[in-house]
């Protein structure tokens, strides 16, 4: 239990020690919004139902924090922890793969958080972004999405053979969902060609029940994104848990 | 003696490799054990069954009496392992290793000592990858001490050291006996090997070819020894009376006196002195375990 605690701290030490993680992951969102913000103002646009551009943003760029930790991080850092056999250092302590597991996850989740919470932070205090919703909903939808993500991840670094591939598939898997999803480029301002390709794009659906619950709509209005990423979730979960390997 | 580790016909397969081929071994307690043997011979595979990192395909392991497959924690617990190829994440610090290592065991010594008697004591702050390859290798076998092991695992504890790390690390296993601990380590220096451990398995294409102390191989092999010295004055003739000596050759001032026997050169020595031969340089060459596995295998190491 002391080892699962400290290991996790670890982890996120070690995640935000990475100078490029660091800056996608807590950085780049943020400066994204102030940089947006600035051109847009937070204005209420008919575009957005009454909305500002700030106050749809904010939803929408976590969807690019979880992929740039899902995605763009846990696949290389998995992967080429396991080529380079720090995964076998640990593995030849009594240390459980399930309790490997565990603090990994416990460890990227926080580090999300962390992104997500300065992102709110920035709106907030510098465009008093608006949040309609339930937090708990909210929270709640965060959460799905983080862990389906990040078991996706996780999946590509137990089916790459090198270090190499893992972070290859994990951006042609993640830059196009950051652009056509809705993520970076509002849904709405989408070309309807992009919007059909984008549909099929899993973050599609993370940023649609994001942005809905935050605005205050029911669940109900939301059962089909919740059930593609309950799907991915038990799916990635099940089999990369199964594929986990030391070396 | 106490058995602390016993392996009954392990076999271990890669695809068509027959990395082990049923190979048999006892471990006692205390004892520095050796396999010897070159890369590719299934050291590192039968270590790591008996570690219980891979799974036999076949055989009997036990190690502390436990099953080191099934009960991997609770062995895990009791041994320390330093891997032939590990690695660490690179922006760890050297005190933050030895920090989280220490909360995955039950039991565990003072970690700062035990980096002071690696030679660390001044790397707390540093990260991993800023360690030289010795500075890491130190680092691992800190980490297979660190819970106090009842059995201490070495995979090819000295490959890649310079001459001076590699005597220094010899010292440390020494101690690390001296302690009461027993070392299983695996070498593919024969010298190493015969300097080092009390017991010596010598395997070559999975298989254990020869097993016993390094001197007991070494005699086992009948194998001539020499002994080497230069003198101005004309010996072959009288020392062909000394006993054990086999054959005699010259070359210019130097003479080589090949024999067998445990008195070769202790009846070689009274000899020259009781006939008042005047010698200098002499030197004394003994068959080392290299010739013993070349005997038995009939070809070169390969590396």
């Amino acid at each position: 239990m002391r080892g699962l605690l400290k290991l996790t701290l670890i982890g996120i030490k070690l995640y935000l020690r990475e100078p490029v993680a660091f800056f996608f992951t807590i950085i780049f969102a943020p400066l994204m919004l102030l940089l947006f913000g600035s051109v847009y103002g937070n204005e209420p646009n008919p575009l957005f139902s009454g909305r500002g551009t700030v106050d749809v943003m904010v939803p929408a760029y976590i969807g690019i924090i979880i992929v740039t930790v899902s995605l763009l991080s846990i696949p290389i850092n998995t992967a080429s922890a396991r080529e380079s056999g720090v995964l076998r250092r640990f593995q030849a302590a009594p240390l459980h793969p399930l309790a490997y597991m565990t603090s990994e996850l416990i460890s990227n989740l926080v580090v999300t958080v962390l992104g997500v919470l300065f992102l709110i932070l920035i709106g907030r205090l510098v465009y008093n972004a608006r949040f309609n919703g339930n937090i708990l909903s909210v929270s709640a939808a965060f959460l799905l999405g983080t862990f389906a993500f990040f078991f996706l991840g996780y999946l590509i670094a137990a089916l790459a053979p090198t270090a190499r591939t893992a972070e290859a598939v994990g951006m042609i898997l993640g830059f196009p969902m950051i652009f056509f999803s809705g993520a970076s480029v509002p849904w709405e301002i989408l070309p309807s060609g992009v919007r059909a390709f984008g549909r099929y794009l899993p973050l599609t659906h993370l940023v649609s029940l994001l942005k809905g619950l935050w605005f205050g709509d029911p669940w109900s209005q939301h059962l089909h994104e919740v059930a593609v990423l309950l799907a991915i979730l038990l799916l990635g979960g099940a089999i990369g848990t199964k594929l986990f390997r030391w070396e | 003696m106490n058995l602390v580790i016993e392996v009954v016909d392990l076999h271990k397969s890669y695809g068509p490799i027959r990395a082990v081929d049923g190979i048999s071994f006892q471990v006692e307690e205390g004892e520095i054990f050796g396999m010897v043997g070159p890369n590719g011979a299934g050291k590192t595979t039968t270590i790591e069954c008996v570690e219980g990192l891979r799974r036999p395909d076949r055989g009997i392991i036990r190690v502390l009496g436990l099953d080191p497959h099934r009960q991997r924690y609770e062995v895990r617990q009791r041994i320390g392992i330093q891997l032939q190829e590990a690695s660490l994440p690179r922006r760890l610090k050297v005190w933050e290793i030895m920090d989280l290592f220490s909360s995955f065991y039950r039991r565990h010594v003072e970690w700062l000592p035990l980096l002071e008697q690696m030679g660390l004591n001044d790397k707390l702050n540093a990260y991993f990858e800023s360690l030289s390859g010795g500075q890491k290798r130190r680092l691992f076998i800190a980490l297979a001490l660190l819970n106090d092991p009842e059995i201490v695992f070495l995979d090819e504890l000295t490959t890649g050291l310079d001459p001076q790390a590699r005597r220094a690390m010899w010292d440390l296993v020494r101690e690390i006996r001296a302690k009461g601990k027993t070392v299983f380590l695996t070498t593919h220096y024969m010298e190493e090997a015969e300097r080092l451990c009390d017991r010596v398995a010598i395997i070559d294409r999975g298989k254990i070819i020869a097993l016993d102390r390094p001197e007991n191989l070494i005699r086992s092999l009948g194998a001539e020894q020499r002994v080497v010295f230069n003198t101005s004055e004309s010996v072959e003739e009288k020392l062909r009376q000394v006993p054990g000596v086999v054959r005699i050759e010259r070359i210019g001032e130097r003479v080589i006196v090949y024999g067998q026997g445990d008195r070769l050169l202790s009846e070689l020595i009274n000899f020259l002195e009781k006939a008042r031969i005047n010698f200098w340089d002499l030197r004394f060459e003994q068959p080392s375990l290299e010739d013993v596995f070349l005997a038995l295998t009939g070809r070169e190491m390969r590396d």
